[in-house]
């Protein structure tokens, strides 16, 4: 297995546990287990306090002399009023729970808030990256190609967007969006936020892949031959600029990531209750001893395990290629 | 040659029409983006003061918020180019004072982290490159590579738990309480031990990827045959290194220090929020909350201007460090 389909696997894994969000975790993320607060993680046992071995896992209600209760899997969530919630992977009778990342300062269960909270941070990630890379693909070959005044105007309008620092930038983007709104459109307005603000460096580069494929002798020969402009762009120099689009994805994404982390830390991205691993983060600074909880530091645990899988992939993507721009050095 | 061509010519003076214009199209953007933004201070302000309609509508005016956008454009141009900035909502005061402390005690952590990351980052990267084919050149390099995956706002909430947790360094602010009266030594030393946190954290953001700049950097100066050339003739190693090496590398790490400046810069905003450093990035950050249309504009403005500074003196420093460059 060559190093870029083992990490490519690895960051796959990542977005398959938090697709799958609605089915591997054990409650929804909005349910307070009111009674549980900052509850510590439930400990998953599989010898009982006689020294038998069950075959099947089980968990304690409250102390470890109470009667087990076994973990059912694949199996619906009941209520602790006795209603019956949907199939999840992992479930257990009330009074007992299945907290495995303990439960946040309102008794919600951090680890279903870490799957939902990835599906918002982690898609937020790449839905800006698919939207950069659509503009600066678009605005990038049209400058490369057509050159004059259009490339002009691009690259003039690319340098105000990269004369502001990339946080102030999103921030005073941010500034145009409303404050208070559903989840769904706040989502859609963070995505737009680093849409908007990333477009900028992804069509220089892309500009300039364009610029030099344009003079390729195969381009050449093909408009010697008689190709129009158009199908020059489309057949020869699009299929180049759009393997450097790829790789310059591998560094895209994660960066968009950290700015959705960065908003919804600031409070200004998807509001509560729909959970994002910016505001967990925030979260886990609001307690004030946060050694004493240190469960409520999994989204930073996570969030480094995904920033790690992914310089690994933009590292194996780069041996494989080496077009990496020179002025990309974070 | 006529005056006109020679100072047209002027590295200085085509930095400073260049930062211009850009300032004026980002000045532009952003007046309109505010523009875009539904709702605005005053409404904010209704919502939390209980003012009616009439009252709001008559403020709106008073502010000049009636007038078509253009109009309002070039009058706010012109009272920037005579230094008034406007009036905050928010804060209902003028601007210029306001935000001139944020951007000094912003632009104060940022050259102080400037400072000590390339003063970490020069020998470091250099031993790394000297040291490259041993084990304690490449650890380090790992070591490197693992703290630039970690995000930046991570770094700073580790760092503020770590001195949160042991106690000895203050936590946030940039003056302790009770110093009024203190004398000027003391103040100072209240100010440094203030900077510690903040600047820590912007190293260790900034630093490993700089160093691993320098070691790439020197790696390739050190392959230069006139280097073999001159330990043929004896020249010792350590000044091949330092004098000769660190000079040809010098070109870009020179454009390495405009562009870590921006990223320091970006990335203390992260550090001044976590660590309530009263510095620019908060204070945009409250602007935003509040919808102090103006004071966002400020913000936006002023951390425009402090790039562009940084960008030019790197750009005019790389021209009198490497004579390749034509002027």
């Amino acid at each position: 297995m060559t190093p870029t389909i083992r990490t490519a696997m690895g960051v796959g894994a990542v977005y398959a546990i938090v697709l799958g969000a609605a089915l591997l975790s054990p409650y929804d993320p909005a349910t307070q287990h009111r009674d549980r607060p900052l509850a510590p993680p439930t400990r998953v046992h599989v010898v009982d306090r006689d020294g038998r071995v069950h075959l099947r896992p089980f968990v304690y209600a409250d102390d470890e002399s109470g009667p087990t209760y076994p973990v059912r899997f694949f199996a619906h969530e009941v209520d602790e009023d006795g209603s019956i919630g949907s199939r999840r992977l992992l479930a257990v009778d009330p009074p007992a729970h299945i907290f495995l990342a303990g439960t946040d300062e309102l008794g919600r269960d951090q680890f279903s808030r870490l799957l939902y909270g990835g599906r918002i941070s982690l898609g937020a990630g790449v839905l800006a990256g698919a939207l950069a890379l659509t503009i600066g693909l678009l605005l990038g070959c049209v400058a490369g190609f057509f050159g004059g005044w259009i490339d002009g105007a691009v690259m003039a309008a690319s340098d105000v967007f990269m004369a502001l620092p990339w946080l102030y930038l999103l921030l005073a983007i941010r500034a145009a969006l409303p404050l208070d709104v559903s989840p769904g459109r706040a989502l859609a307005s963070v995505v737009i936020v680093i849409g908007i603000a990333g477009w900028a460096r992804p069509a220089r580069l892309i500009r300039s892949v364009v610029l030099s494929a344009r003079t390729r002798d195969y381009v050449t020969a093909a408009a010697a031959s008689g190709a129009s402009r158009a199908r020059l762009m489309v057949a020869h120099v699009l299929p180049e600029a759009f393997s450097v689009a790829l790789t310059q994805a591998s560094i895209l994404v994660p960066q968009y990531t950290l700015a959705e982390i960065t908003l919804s830390f600031f409070g200004l991205g998807v509001g509560e209750p729909t959970p994002s691993w910016g505001t967990m983060i925030n979260a886990m600074l609001r307690q004030e001893l946060s050694a004493a909880h240190w469960w409520l530091a999994a989204p930073a645990a996570a969030l480094v395990v995904v920033s790690l899988l992914y310089h690994a992939a933009a590292d194996a993507l780069h041996q494989r290629s080496q077009v990496l721009p020179a002025g990309a050095w974070r | 040659m006529s005056l006109v061509r020679v100072v047209g010519r002027s590295v200085v003076v085509r930095h400073l029409a260049r930062a211009l214009v850009e300032l004026l199209a980002v000045s532009l953007i952003a007046f309109a983006v505010t523009e875009l933004a539904p709702g605005d201070g005053f409404g904010q302000a209704r919502l939390e003061r209980q003012l009616s309609p009439a009252a709001v509508d008559a403020l709106r005016s008073r502010a000049g918020l009636d007038r078509p956008f253009l109009a309002r454009y070039a009058s706010w141009v012109a009272s920037v180019a005579h230094g008034d900035l406007g009036r905050s909502i928010a804060y209902g005061a003028p601007i210029a004072p306001l935000v001139a402390r944020r951007a000094l005690n912003s632009l104060l952590l940022v050259s102080a982290s400037l400072a000590v990351t390339w003063i970490l980052v020069l020998p470091l990267g250099v031993w790394m490159a000297a040291r490259d084919r041993s084990a304690d050149g490449r650890l380090l390099a790992a070591g490197a590579t693992a703290l630039i995956a970690v995000p930046d706002l991570l770094i700073a909430i580790a760092l503020l738990l770590v001195a949160a947790a042991s106690g000895v360094l203050p936590t946030g602010g940039v003056r302790g309480a009770g110093l009024a009266d203190a004398g000027r030594l003391a103040a100072i030393g209240d100010l440094m031990r203030h900077l510690v946190l903040p600047v820590s954290a912007l190293t260790l953001i900034a630093a490993p990827p700089l160093a691993r700049h320098v070691r790439a950097s020197m790696l390739d100066a050190l392959r230069a045959p006139y280097l073999l050339a001159a330990a043929a003739r004896g020249i010792p190693y350590r000044r091949l290194l330092w004098r000769s090496a660190l000079r040809a590398a010098a070109n870009p790490l020179v454009s390495l220090f405009g562009l870590s400046f921006a990223a320091l810069f970006s990335a203390s905003m992260i550090v001044e929020v976590v660590m309530s450093w009263p510095g620019l990035g908060p204070m945009l950050l409250d602007a935003v909350r509040s919808r102090d249309e103006p004071l966002v504009l400020a913000g936006v403005m002023l951390s425009t201007v402090l790039l562009l500074v940084g960008n030019g003196c790197a750009d005019v420093l790389l021209r009198a460090v490497d004579p390749r460059i034509a002027a």
